[in-house]
């Protein structure tokens, strides 16, 4: 009985680990055979324990420049993306114009549409326009559906602003141009910083855009997508698991760098 | 702390419409050099705007503002030597308080501060806290950082806007007198916009009662509540006693009113109204002004006072003070407060009292007006 | 010292010289929005007008396509491809159900149980965004391999007997079902459930908790009244984050199922990469498009919730 009380009081805390459970399930599987040492071409049935693949982890064709090509398309189309959507955002949290309804609408738009159509439909634009599929193809589509997070997450940082704020700055004899430059900018900087994440982490692993809009280029998401027709190298879980080890350690790192400013 | 000359702000037909509404009517208004002036009144009765338009924070639709004779209308926020202590402070959360009070001397091309922010500082007696962010510190602390940021800067004249509300009644009460021996210290012009009748009357040389965009009375302190011209500002300032008379007698020292079958008498030169007779007036009392005494002790009441009968309705103890609300026949609900010097037992409600007065204390309005104007404005606490 | 007065009215409400700095101002925000409009006009809303012409044309990639307004591609895409349109819709609806059923009670933990733990927990749900989702998705292969521990648990559960019964899974399989597809989805939009709810938890006083409590309503009647009513914003944006790429997705079925699990996703791809047949594909998704705008906008109309962004 006081196992069943037990269990009713922590249900909804049981409930939400097994949910994490399930979403950490295949990073852990990702991580463990990341050490295997498959039979066939499949990296798929556990065989026996290798570091091989973690000492070579460029051992594989075309795997480690696809890998540069994708941080490359995500560093760039994170900056294009976070400058255009931080001054549309800007727009939007500090001005009254007419054309507010319709300017919402087209950022809300590219968030609420299936991934394929926006990237048949640019697709078919690039193709009638005999424009080469590459490397500037796969950067205008990532800067196009990055925009729309970048403006939403900076968008609400400026809005929860307090204008005193900015007034307080002319109040003490900061031109516009410092106003924007010494209290603006660092105020919403949080936002950007979101936005720019974001948009780093969307760009870097998007697929299905990609897929229609690159031509012969491969990307790294291409790249493991190839791989499942033609067979998984190890390599691709030693890169997915250390891409996972770095963004945690980021993270961490960063939670003990203010926790430690916060308590000096 | 160098002595810095306040200068005189001079608003001429200064105004402010956002479309169709008015914030401010035109209005004239000079600001003595070295004063301390505050601009009184509820919420959305245009005292900020006034500020703001005094600041360059806000456009004025029509007039000029003057500072020490030249005009500054055209100019930005920051080309003026005006600075402001804005409601709940507005200190930059990115920045330490050391560079919060630096700011504006940082803006200014000044390179060495680093002397002017920590004697600053001490001024405020916030030294230790140098290094802290704005959230690290308490309500008090905040508003004192907002008050040196800006006061570093030796403005001609310091605006504050709502500088105390958030605080609490007890801090509050400090940081009044705190700012009352700053401005003495420092002799800027400053303008204080509050909707705190109390804090208006302790810290300022003069108020401005505002009422709908427009100014309804101004004066020192101690004139406004005394001689109120409106019943707005006998309501918003303190509580009146306001009581419907019909003047019997016009002409000579004293106006003769009746009200409820009871004679009072009004001083002429007190009455705001023209008083013709036949006519009715609203005559006013201040209920401290009102002494009670139990209806059987009526025959020591000295002749000469004004006097109404009355039954007790309501009494509230407040320690120093008692007060009453007396039902009466002629002239409804009045407010008595009587000090608790020697307290007549007899004084509970349901007892048959006598209100009297010294006709002297009586003020006289326009009995047009709202009689309810700003009565319950005047509650109101942020 | 003057008393106030009134002063005669201004002539014009704008201040001399204040119409050429206002005009300026005016036009600050266009300047602002110029360059990212411009960059969402040219390459995602132009192309999709571009797409509905390339609907309605006909012709092949030798001789190039015209258009001759014939609509019969979109006859002919619904009449051919019905089958994964309803099997998208119902995959990505019972994916965005089980979203929901499985993201609440840990966005629930994260809000209000998780304490110190709470920025663990959150690096633990958006860390795995490090690692490609497709090989994340590829995992799935090994965790759901036939004869692996997860089918010989269910096995012996006789889970799969019930499951093959209902239709989602074959035989002693749960790879290439509907099953290891509606899963792979599940997982993949997860945490697009799991942020929005946690947002609009998290705003939730915990003192409302105990003033529900004090007003007599037991923990479930807490929920039901106060808890999820108030958390509807975070509900409405979840599931649509979760149900419109689930409806437009073709990794999972291509990698977990099997060509009976085909979505709508897959044959657009397939039509636009391999078949090289631009019109129906442009028709698929045109509909496709069209399909999800409607449901979305029906939602949020009962939702009552229309500012999400």
């Amino acid at each position: 009985m006081a196992v069943l009380r037990w269990l009713r009081r922590h249900l909804v805390v049981l409930a939400g680990l097994g949910t994490l459970g399930y979403l950490i399930l295949p990073n852990l599987v990702v991580l463990v055979f990341s050490f295997n040492k498959p039979n066939g071409r499949f990296n798929y049935a556990w065989q026996r324990f290798s570091a091989d693949a973690w000492a070579d982890p460029c051992g594989v064709a075309d795997l480690c420049g696809s890998l540069g090509l994708s941080l490359r398309i995500a560093l760039w189309a994170t900056a294009g993306a976070t400058v255009l959507g931080t001054m549309i955002a800007f727009a939007l949290a500090r001005y009254r114009f007419r054309a507010r309804p319709a300017v919402n609408t087209l950022i809300f738009l590219p968030m609420a549409m299936p991934e394929v159509v926006m990237a048949a439909s640019l697709a078919t634009l690039f193709l009638n326009m005999g424009i080469r599929f590459g490397f500037w193809t796969i950067l205008i589509a990532h800067i196009m559906f990055c925009l729309s997070f970048v403006v939403t997450a900076v968008k609400a940082r400026v809005m929860s602003m307090d204008p005193r704020l900015e007034q307080a700055a002319q109040d003490l004899y900061a031109s516009p141009a410092q106003t924007f430059l010494r209290v603006t900018l660092p105020i919403a900087a949080p936002g950007i910083a979101a936005g720019a994440l974001l948009s780093f982490a969307l760009s870097f692993d998007d697929f299905i855009i990609t897929n229609f809009n690159a031509g012969s280029t491969v990307t790294f998401p291409m790249f493991v997508w190839g791989s499942a027709q033609r067979g998984t190298p190890v390599q691709i879980n030693v890169i997915g698991t250390a891409m996972f080890l770095i963004a945690v350690l980021c993270v961490l790192g960063g939670q003990l760098l203010s926790g430690r400013r916060k308590r000096s | 702390m160098t002595q810095t000359s306040g200068g005189d702000v001079r608003l001429s037909g200064i105004s402010k419409t956002y479309g169709s509404f008015t914030a401010v009517h035109p209005l004239d208004l000079t600001v003595p050099a070295g004063s301390f002036f505050a601009l009184l009144g509820a919420s959305g009765c245009g005292k900020t705007t006034t500020l703001r338009m005094i600041a360059g924070l806000e456009d004025p639709s029509a007039g000029t503002v003057e500072l020490d004779g030249r005009d500054i209308t055209a100019l930005p926020p920051y080309k003026r030597p005006v600075n402001t202590v804005f409601q709940n402070y507005a200190l930059f959360p990115h920045l330490d308080i050391f560079e919060n009070i630096a700011f504006g001397l940082r803006r200014r091309g000044i390179k060495t501060v680093k002397k002017q922010v920590e004697e600053m500082l001490d001024l405020v007696e916030l030294g230790p806290m140098a290094r802290r962010k704005p959230t690290q510190l308490s309500g008090g602390q905040q508003q004192r950082v907002a008050v040196a940021r800006a006061l570093i800067n030796h403005p001609q004249v310091l605006l504050l806007d709502e500088p105390l509300g958030a605080l609490d009644l007890k801090l509050r009460r400090q940081m009044q007198l705190e700012l009352k021996r700053i401005q003495t210290e420092v002799g800027i012009t400053f303008v204080h916009v509050t909707h705190d009748q109390e804090e208006a009357m302790t810290m300022a040389d003069t108020v401005a009662v505002m009422n709908g965009g427009r100014v309804e009375q101004l004066g020192a302190p101690a004139d406004l509540y005394e001689n109120p011209g409106t019943t707005f500002v006998a309501n918003f300032l303190g509580t009146s006693n306001l009581i419907e008379a019909e003047v019997v007698t016009a002409g000579g020292d004293d106006l003769l009113l009746t009200a409820g079958g009871s004679k009072l008498r009004l001083p002429a030169g007190r009455c705001r109204a023209t008083a013709r007779t036949g006519g009715t007036v609203l005559a006013g009392v201040r209920p401290e002004k009102i002494s009670l005494a139990h209806a059987g002790d009526a025959g020591t009441i000295a002749d000469g006072r004004n006097r109404l009968t009355g039954r007790i309705a309501h009494a509230g103890f407040l320690g120093v003070s008692t007060q009453y609300v007396v039902e009466t026949p002629g002239a409804g609900r009045l407010a008595v407060y009587e000090q608790n010097v020697e307290r007549d037992a007899r004084l509970a409600p349901g007892a048959e009292v006598v209100l009297h007065w010294n006709p002297a204390h009586t003020f006289g309005l326009d009995a047009s007006q709202d009689i309810g104007a700003g009565a319950d404005t005047g509650e109101e606490t942020a | 010292m003057t008393t106030a007065t009134e002063a005669p009215p201004p002539a014009s409400a704008d201040a001399p010289g204040g119409r050429a700095r206002g005009t300026r101002k005016r036009l600050v925000p266009y300047w602002l929005l110029l360059p990212g409009i411009l960059w969402l006009v040219v390459f995602f809303a132009a192309p999709l007008v571009y797409q509905a012409s390339t609907s309605v044309q006909t012709g092949s990639l030798e001789e190039g396509f015209k258009v001759t307004w014939h609509f019969a591609a979109y006859w002919d895409a619904l009449g051919a491809y019905w089958p994964q349109f309803l099997r998208s819709v119902g995959y990505a609806a019972t994916a965005t159900v089980l979203c929901l059923v499985l993201g609440y009670p840990l966005a629930y933990l994260i809000a209000f149980k998780a304490g110190r733990w709470r920025n663990v927990v959150m690096i633990l749900v958006i860390a795995p965004f490090f690692t490609s989702f497709l090989i994340r998705t590829l995992a799935w292969k090994t965790i759901l391999a036939d004869g692996g521990p997860v089918v010989g648990v269910l096995n012996s559960l006789h889970v799969l007997d019930v499951t093959s019964w209902l239709g989602l899974t074959e035989g002693q399989r749960v790879l290439a079902t509907p099953l290891a597809v509606v899963c792979g989805l599940t997982y993949n939009f997860l945490p697009f459930m799991v942020l929005p709810l946690y947002t609009s938890l998290e705003r939730i006083d915990p003192r409302l908790h105990e003033a529900a409590g004090d007003l007599y309503a037991r923990p479930v009647t807490t929920f039901r009244r106060v808890t999820f009513p108030l958390s509807m914003p975070g509900v409405v944006a979840g599931t649509l984050l979760t149900f419109i790429p689930a409806a437009g997705d073709y990794i999972n079925a291509e990698l977990l199922g099997s060509t009976d699990q085909k979505m709508i996703g897959n044959v657009i791809q397939s039509q636009f990469l391999r078949v090289l047949d631009y019109p129906t594909a442009a028709a698929l998704s045109f509909i496709l498009m069209a399909a999800i705008l409607a449901m979305v906008t029906l939602y949020i109309r009962k939702s009552g919730t229309e500012d999400l962004v």
